[in-house]
């Protein structure tokens, strides 16, 4: 038992007191989710709201397809992004493989099919009478288009913070087309499992705390806004 | 709305500001490498003089010898640093690399329950030490996952004459690095090879001994060569060439002698010529 509460102590002093290891590893991985979660939002509104509105063929299909690809496992889009990018795959000569990038492209991957598919339903839920208020006031296309997702804002959030979580959390994709590298593509989950390898346990369990926080803290985030939502 | 455009923006801003303070940086290549070589801590220790020196910063991919060797070969790294001496004058026999030299070295030990229950304290030699402990069926966790250790490990086996793979019962393979091996060994009281290097870094947190040691089967030699730039135009030849001579220089073997452990004891004695 000495053990583990010298390291928790350890842990914690180094919280208290962050070195520049520290706080470079949060900071990239915070950058890394951050610009994969905001450019899958970016990209995953306009085709939900394609998906809601508009009738084409196979559409059904594209829906279920999103709908499992929310499962996706981390480790599969890890090992397909690795084999695009690696130097001698077809993507080779953007020279991304092993750098930040690849790992917001990977963690892009593993967002995109949330955010679609939980902004889908919110956009689907949104009151037809409010389409058609906004219809007769004369709106474009694109008023009309704002005003829905405007209306179900808090879904939309709510997707945006599942999919933050969840690509915040995985160790598989970002330690395949990342290599884990000290001080440039090492980040909290890939540190913790380097370091409980290593036995230097202090810092394993000081990212391990600050892991469960930023989680505790979108959890809460989510249920404030689903709370919201449901009052509206 | 606002507090949204505004929670984007933070988070580019600061996804801007880690990618370029981490680009900043000057030119930078990639090593493969081995990850006896991180786990021991020596990159720690030599590369922020190098870097120092050259203002080149060296990104180190660590995984087994075979997969290093794996990812220069796909140019996917500059440089590879690694310990499987024929496998890499393969590979430079093949046309994957150039400049191949020796670094340094240490040796493998083979490490075990301080109880020692299959008594290879006794061995006469690392061959009869492995006959031992597949005598007794005691539990040996092998790292399988096609490095320089592992390797050496099969060629053990192979001299010894015994084939443990199948043996479920006492023979795991675990498919990690050796970190990773020497803990679940630890925490399985089992056998297991390893480099004196990551077992010295890690010994204060393992209840392992050196059980056998001594032997020249046990030898481990430790090489770095170039990708060849010819098979792969982008690699960043220049650069890694210097850090190849700065490693076989007089100063690099100076501050790899200067690496040691918590007691005192070299990690790896240099040995470039």
């Amino acid at each position: 038992m000495d053990f583990l509460a010298d390291a928790l102590r350890q842990a914690l002093l180094l919280l208290v007191s962050p070195d520049a290891e520290l706080l470079g590893i949060i900071a990239l991985s915070l950058a890394v989710s951050g610009s994969a979660v905001v450019a899958a939002t970016v990209l995953a509104l306009p085709f939900a709201s394609v998906l809601a509105f508009k009738r084409f063929p196979l559409k059904g299909g594209l829906l279920s397809l999103m709908n499992t690809f929310m499962g996706l496992p981390p480790v599969v889009v890890g090992l397909l992004v690795f084999l695009i990018f690696s130097r001698s795959g077809p993507l080779g000569f953007l020279e991304l493989i092993y750098t930040p990038y690849v790992m917001v492209i990977a963690q892009f991957i593993l967002a995109f099919p949330i955010v679609t598919a939980i902004s889908h339903s919110a956009v689907v839920g949104v009151d037809p009478a409010v389409i058609d208020a906004a219809k007769t006031l004369g709106a474009t296309p694109f008023q009309k288009t704002i005003t829905i997702f405007k209306e179900a804002r808090y879904g939309i959030l709510s997707g945006v913070m599942a999919a933050l979580g969840r690509v915040m959390a995985e160790v598989g994709a970002v330690l395949i087309v990342g290599g884990n590298i000290r001080g440039y593509t090492r980040v909290m989950t890939t540190t913790i499992a380097l370091e409980a390898d290593k036995g230097d346990f202090e810092l394993a369990i000081a990212l391990g705390i600050v892991l469960l926080a930023v989680s505790l803290l979108i959890n809460s985030v989510l249920y404030y806004l689903q709370r919201k939502g449901k009052r509206q | 709305m606002r507090k949204k455009i505004i929670l984007a923006v933070l988070v580019l801003g600061s996804a801007f500001v880690v990618f370029s303070s981490v680009l900043a940086s000057g030119v930078r290549i990639r090593c493969a490498s081995t990850t006896s070589l991180q786990n021991s801590g020596l990159f720690e220790y030599i590369l922020p003089v190098f870097e120092k020196k050259t203002s080149i910063k060296v990104d180190v991919v660590a995984v087994g010898t075979g997969a290093a060797i794996e990812i220069g070969k796909r140019g996917d790294a500059d440089v590879v640093f690694v310990h499987a001496k024929e496998l890499e004058l393969k590979a430079l026999k093949e046309g994957y690399f150039v400049n191949r030299h020796d670094v340094m070295y240490n040796d493998f030990v083979v490490v075990g329950p301080p109880e020692d229950p299959a008594g290879i304290r006794k061995a006469g030699s690392v061959l009869e030490a492995f006959r031992m402990i597949a005598g007794k069926k005691q539990p040996f966790v092998s790292r399988g996952d096609n490095s320089g250790t592992h390797m050496r490990e099969r060629k053990l086996w192979r001299l010894s004459g015994i084939d443990p793979r199948g043996e479920r019962r006492w023979y795991l393979e675990v498919g990690q690095g050796m970190a990773k091996t020497l803990r679940i060994a630890s925490e399985k009281q089992a056998y297991t090879l390893t480099d004196r290097g990551t077992l010295l870094s890690m010994k204060d947190t393992l209840r392992l001994e050196i059980l056998y040691e001594g032997d020249p089967e046990l030898f481990n030699q430790y090489g770095v060569m170039a990708v060849n730039p010819e098979r792969h135009r982008h690699v960043k030849y220049k650069e890694a060439m210097m850090f190849i001579k700065w490693l076989v220089s007089e100063e690099g073997q100076r501050v790899i002698a200067s690496f040691k452990d918590k007691t005192g004891r070299p990690l790896f004695i240099p040995n470039a010529r």
